[in-house]
């Protein structure tokens, strides 16, 4: 896989707030406008630094939802209750605030269309941000790599960009998405409940022979449990790229 | 302190006195996973352990030579990239000087490579001297594979991405090399004290 590492010396931007979207009752995506972005790559992620009065700061990473856009970049927030910095954002911030971030940072679980595929996207959770970037790029860029995304959420309630999701499912060619419910599905839903396991990544992902590109991104349990499923079934371990957050992402 | 955050305060008393916990890090109880691929499931009939480049010769322990050698049990705070530390981990392992006990060799770096094709690279002397062993069990059991089994390096003092995963070899060079997030922009050394994350830090 070609590098796109830049090194360059990361320096710490102060961004404003320019738009906000409640995403479901636990998770906020947040626009920013970052003077001299540089641009990024879907995948890439941002450090971002909150600092108190007193001087306290806290920092944590998160991944970028959007393509590259002039100075915007969207990052897609879940609040964790215990956590020190995802509170803040989802609940604290507002339009017209500032937040301190740096980036892009990353560079091995990044895809764009050049890269081709056909891309195999698999999200429990939140973890489903990067790869939005990466499914909004292809559409962005009208490329046909065919993308089977599927989703992996806690319940109806939890389903973050629900109508863009819905939207590209029954409007755009080449891409399929299946979501699956662990506990509890919406009313009404005649689809998949369940864990992906390896039975259900025999079914509807694609097979080793179509040589896809995998991005796996989520909690660590699914993350674990569906890259070696993916091994197991017969993909080259060197095309199942993963990311991994674990409870403690604050 | 120019910029401030608007009505952001610390929310939890810190967990650990500061001369614990290096800038910018949490502290948290339990043990996140952060790796690039699928985790290497690798047979001990199959593991070996490689000290390989330039050495007068290279050498190769099969799992139970390699757990046949002195160990020793090691209780250190690991700090990773992403913010968290995890204070007073338990480990038992082999120090790195063990392995290279009567070794000759004129190199001032290495690169630890990984089974599954991780790589990262450090200065020599961050392998010896009591700084860093292969570490095979974790709070007294086997060392989990999601963890980094059967044997990961244990390089405490530097940022935990050093502490290669799955080692299959040990691999010393004349000149530095960039390993796998080096090549990304991560720090080329990665001290945590002087929060070493990125190129240029």
């Amino acid at each position: 896989m070609a590098r796109a590492a830049v090194l360059r010396r990361l320096t710490w931007a102060i961004a404003e707030v320019v738009h906000l979207v409640d995403e479901t009752p636990r998770v906020r995506s947040l626009t920013l406008d970052v003077p001299d972005w540089p641009g990024h790559l879907p995948g890439h992620h941002i450090d971002v630094r909150l600092t108190a009065e007193d001087g306290y700061q806290a920092g944590r990473q998160y991944s970028i939802a959007t393509p590259t856009d002039g100075t915007r970049v969207t990052i897609t927030v879940e609040r964790l209750d215990d956590g020190e910095v995802s509170p803040y954002l989802t609940d604290v911030l507002e339009v017209g605030d500032s937040v301190e971030l740096r980036g892009p940072i990353g560079g091995y679980f990044v895809w764009e269309p050049s890269r081709g595929g056909p891309l195999q996207l698999v999200a429990g959770g939140s973890g489903i941000a990067p790869l939005m970037a990466m499914l909004r790029a292809r559409l962005q860029a009208r490329s046909d790599v065919p993308v089977r995304m599927l989703l992996s959420w806690r319940s109806g309630e939890d389903v973050i960009y629900a109508d863009e999701l819905n939207a590209v499912a029954r409007d755009a060619t080449g891409i399929e998405i299946t979501h699956t419910f662990t506990r509890s599905a919406p009313d009404g839903w005649t689809g998949r409940t369940g864990r992906l396991d390896r039975e259900a990544l025999a079914e509807l992902a694609w097979t080793p022979s179509e040589r896809p590109l995998a991005y796996v991104c989520g909690p660590t349990g699914l993350v674990e449990a569906v890259a070696s499923a993916l091994v197991d079934l017969g993909h080259d371990p060197g095309r199942v790229l993963a990311e991994r957050f674990g409870p403690t992402g604050g | 302190m120019s910029f401030i955050s608007r009505g952001f305060q610390r929310r939890q008393a810190p967990a650990a006195p500061s001369d614990r916990v290096p800038p910018g890090q949490y502290v948290t109880r339990d043990f996140p996973v952060l790796s690039a691929g699928p985790t290497p499931r690798i047979g001990l009939d199959d593991w070996r352990l490689e000290l390989v480049g330039e050495v007068d010769q290279p050498l190769s322990w099969s799992w139970q030579e390699f757990t046949a050698l002195p160990a020793e049990e090691i209780t250190v705070d690991v700090h990773c990239v992403t913010k968290w530390s995890k204070l007073d981990t338990a480990w038992t392992g082999v120090p790195v000087d063990a392995l290279l006990d009567g070794v000759e060799t004129s190199a001032g770096f290495a690169v630890a490579h990984s089974y599954g094709g991780y790589t990262t690279n450090l200065p020599l002397d961050d392998l010896t001297g009591g700084k860093a062993w292969v570490a095979y069990r974790y709070d007294g059991e086997p060392l989990e594979p999601e963890h980094g089994g059967p044997a990961r390096l244990l390089v405490p003092h530097l940022y935990f991405w050093k502490s290669a995963k799955w080692l299959r070899a040990l691999e010393l060079r004349a000149d530095d090399a960039p390993g796998f997030w080096e090549g990304y922009g991560y720090h080329n050394y990665g001290d945590p004290w002087r929060e070493q994350r990125y190129s240029g830090d």
